[in-house]
């Protein structure tokens, strides 16, 4: 589904003394099967953005359109159910949620409130416990029992067995070591091709925006910042830091290398083993042309 | 020889008889002043030992000293007065209903006059850079404020170890930089002892020696350099290892002959343009 | 949606009246909240009413602001003098409208005892509005500390409540939190039968039920890790001293309750 925000302004505790502009003017278009990256600090409005994708928040002003769903101020969608059930939000830390007795119940709950037959319900358990590696063994145990990263696997589980075909992701890989981490990034990623979902990542990692986003866009104090492909906004180091943020490592390695070297490596989001390649050309290069 | 500060003798842990062991056989000796790194993947039992190392918990077998002392019910609040620790998460550890009762908490429980705690809340607060903050209530502060607190409330009571157990793992790139650089600063101005467990690793880069636990055993002690020589070995037990680590090892796999192990950009690029003048 | 409701809502402010002791202000609304009942004619009404009204703007929080804050206590207000015009039958009959006779007793009557719930319920939610909670629980610990020697927890107590207060905003982040996470799941907390929503309320509440049992096991240990053993020994930061603008205060306020004795009927 299409995600476009016309002028969205968002505003908490409107009038009163509390109120706080949270969101202002934004604007953007995210085409279907995108994978897009929001990447902010705390208090740019990040978290108040993905809150419009399922109208949990509608916009103070302005227009939010999802698919064929148009949130307003004037008039939120007549089935906000149904388009909760077709936009999967993974909240921060999405461990918290859980409640049931079993894992199983607890993946089932989402589908459940959504009207999916018990039948369907087996049958998408079966298919989601492989693909967020877990063991099936543990669908009868309780998910209190179970370690922090299993348990938020199951979470992930339960948003992923709505079969959404917008899937927000908010920092989901925090608090996670290195290795689950990169674990769970690519499992999203494998979903994100393989269900041909529309993903929207909010991250600290530019690390990851690098690596797996088409689309970047960066938040600041409510508005949107800078906006395009991670070739194209990570190498704005200037601007960047001027909102105290900083490029991907390889693009300040690059940027480092120009400096002293004053040759310019082209950043086309290469990996380390064709950055070492081309690294080597130019030493090379330098050799040869002495 | 630098003073022994803490020292774990063969220590083995468990959470209950029938458990798995947490930690097995683990012996290691840190410094006065000296910065240690704690590494491991989720479950490799590294918060364990911060729990240990102020008698959060006690070791089924072996021993563990702190300057000079046992750790046992005997000592253990003298030890707590030494050995201070900032927890992972920002909110449960934050006692107080304002900055300035948070820090006076630690202090009060120890009896110090209220002159006294007056002033020491404005030396250590100043020292983490949250002075103009004194009468501020938790939920308006961000999560890198409150840890800078939950240090200043730990420094209030003058330890000579501060551990952060994974004191970062919940901030964010902003909240992480300050306190990183809070904790530098500290360390460069007081005689203490630092262990950082953590997984971030310009945090393990920054420290002396660092200490890699896999599977409740000490799987290596070095420093970091000669540790991110073994990238494949990290790997497989579920770390990771620095962007400039990875790139020397590929720039070696391609003729480009790195000798030293550079750790950070500069020390790299350094590397390289030695090569190129060779050239 | 809590702005509304101003009870228990502290409003920051340097006023005469927010710096008193809290001690000084619970004694003082205590004492004020019981000679209430002494009034019974226009002027030892008057006197609490101008006491009451000049406290308040001391205070400098605005009237308006207050009286809107009371709005949930205003119908019980209008609704005790509406009951008091149906059932009290003294006094001369002042009209007749079918078949229903209003008395002058009834309007005097009805009149005195709104103003009488209107006093008390302002006068206690300046406590509120003037006071941090964390004063007020300074002020319990100070004024229950007699009752140490019976062995009551006294310090515990006040821990309890101070601990209580600090994590007052987190968990209702925390709430809001998880209800929008079971929200984007289907669950629907607003619309439908009494039944169907109770039963949503299962998913909200074991999640926080884990969460505050976390929290709790985890600031006990941090508090153990900072040396926390129980009140024995300890120090305290804050401190409540009387000062002589306390004891001004009280003073006047013996004067006000001296001057509605000497002009109440007996």
């Amino acid at each position: 589904m299409d995600i476009t925000f016309k002028d969205v302004s968002y505003i908490y505790q409107a009038n009163s003394p509390f109120s706080h502009k949270a969101l202002e003017d934004l604007s953007f278009h995210i085409p279907s099967g995108t994978f897009v990256a929001v990447i902010g600090h705390t208090g740019s409005g990040k978290s108040t953005l993905i809150q419009h994708l399922n109208g949990l928040l509608t916009p103070t002003i302005g227009e939010v359109q999802i698919g064929d769903y148009f949130i307003n101020a004037d008039k939120k969608p007549e089935n906000l159910k149904e388009l909760r059930s077709r936009v999967g939000v993974v909240f921060q830390y999405p461990e918290h949620q859980l409640f049931d007795e079993t894992v199983a119940k607890d993946i089932a709950f989402g589908p459940k409130n959504f009207g999916v037959s018990e039948q369907e319900i087996e049958s998408r358990i079966e298919e989601i416990i492989p693909a967020v590696g877990l063991d099936k063994q543990l669908l009868e145990r309780s998910p209190f029992d179970l370690s922090g990263g299993q348990m938020r696997r199951v979470a992930i589980a339960g948003v992923l067995a709505i079969k959404p075909e917008v899937l927000v992701l908010d920092e989901p890989t925090a608090g996670l070591d290195p290795r689950g981490q990169r674990e769970m990034m690519d499992m999203f990623y494998r979903l994100h091709k393989e269900r041909k979902l529309t993903t929207i990542l909010v991250t600290h990692s530019m690390e990851d925006a690098v690596r797996y986003a088409d689309h970047v866009i960066i938040m600041n104090k409510g508005t949107k910042y800078m906006e395009g492909t991670p070739e194209e906004v990570f190498i704005q180091r200037d601007a960047l830091n001027k909102v105290q943020l900083d490029v991907p490592e390889v693009i300040q390695f690059i940027n480092s290398f120009e400096e002293r070297f004053h040759i310019k490596i082209p950043f086309k989001r290469q990996s380390v083993q064709e950055l070492a390649i081309q690294i080597q050309q130019v030493l090379k290069g330098a050799e040869s042309s002495e | 020889m630098r003073e022994k500060f803490i020292e774990f003798r063969n220590v083995s842990f468990r959470y209950g008889d029938e458990q798995p062991w947490v930690l097995e056989n683990v012996s290691f000796e840190i410094y006065k002043d000296e910065w240690v790194a704690i590494i491991g993947h989720n479950g490799s039992g590294k918060s364990t030992i911060a729990k240990l190392m102020n008698g959060l918990l006690y070791p089924q077998e072996g021993e563990i000293i702190i300057n000079g002392l046992p750790v046992n019910d005997q000592h253990v609040w003298e030890v707590r007065r030494q050995v201070g620790m900032v927890f992972q998460n920002p909110d449960n550890q934050f006692v107080g209903t304002t900055v300035q009762d948070d820090v006076a908490f630690g202090m009060e429980n120890r009896g110090v006059p209220r002159e006294e705690m007056t002033k020491r809340i404005g030396e250590v607060l100043k020292a983490v850079r949250m002075e103009d903050y004194l009468l501020t209530e938790p939920h308006r502060l961000s999560g890198g404020q409150k840890q800078r607190v939950a240090i200043a409330s730990v420094l209030a009571i003058n330890p000579n170890v501060l551990i952060l157990d994974e004191a970062t793992a919940m901030l964010d790139p902003r909240g992480r930089k300050e306190i990183m650089q809070t904790v530098a600063d500290i360390q460069a101005k007081n005689e203490i002892s630092l262990i950082t467990i953590t997984h971030d690793l310009q945090e393990v880069v920054q420290a002396e020696r660092v200490i890699v636990m896999n599977a409740g055993k000490v799987w290596d002690e070095a420093t970091p350099r000669e540790i991110f020589t073994k990238k494949d070995e990290l790997r497989e037990i579920g770390l990771d290892v620095p962007f400039i680590a990875l790139l020397a090892d590929e720039l070696k796999h391609n003729d480009v002959s790195i000798i030293n192990e550079p750790l950070n950009h500069g020390e790299l690029l350094e590397e390289l343009w030695t090569l190129h003048s060779k050239m | 949606m809590n702005n509304m409701m101003i009870i228990g809502q502290y409003v920051p402010g340097n006023s005469l009246v927010h710096r008193l002791d809290p001690r000084m202000k619970i004694t003082i609304i205590f004492l004020f909240v019981i000679f209430v009942f002494f009034a019974n004619n226009v002027a030892s009404y008057s006197i609490l009413t101008v006491f009451a009204i000049i406290t308040t703007a001391v205070t400098r929080i605005p009237f308006r602001f207050i009286l809107k804050g009371l709005t949930p206590v205003w119908f019980l207000i209008i609704f005790t003098f509406i009951l008091h015009l149906i059932v009290t039958k003294e006094g001369t009959v002042l009209f007749e409208l079918l078949g229903f006779k209003l008395y002058t007793g009834a309007l005097i009557q009805g009149f005195a005892i709104s103003l009488r719930f209107f006093l008390l319920i302002l006068i206690t939610s300046l406590l509120t509005l003037t006071t941090t909670p964390i004063e007020i629980t300074d002020a319990i610990e100070d004024m229950l500390h007699p009752l140490k020697k019976i062995k009551f927890p006294v310090h515990e107590l006040a821990l309890m409540m101070s601990i209580s207060l600090r994590f007052i905003p987190t968990l209702l982040q925390e709430t809001d939190k998880i209800s929008k996470a079971q929200a984007s799941r289907g669950v629907d907390f607003r619309t439908g039968p009494i039944k169907e929503r109770l039963k949503a309320v299962v998913p909200l509440l074991v999640p926080l039920f884990v969460s505050a049992f976390k929290r709790a096991e985890e600031l006990a240990m941090a508090m153990e890790a900072r040396g926390y053993q129980g009140g024995e020994g300890r120090s305290k930061l804050r401190q409540l001293k009387i000062e002589r603008i306390d004891i001004f205060v009280l003073s006047l306020f013996i004067l006000v309750i001296a001057g509605l004795f000497l002009t109440r009927n007996y």
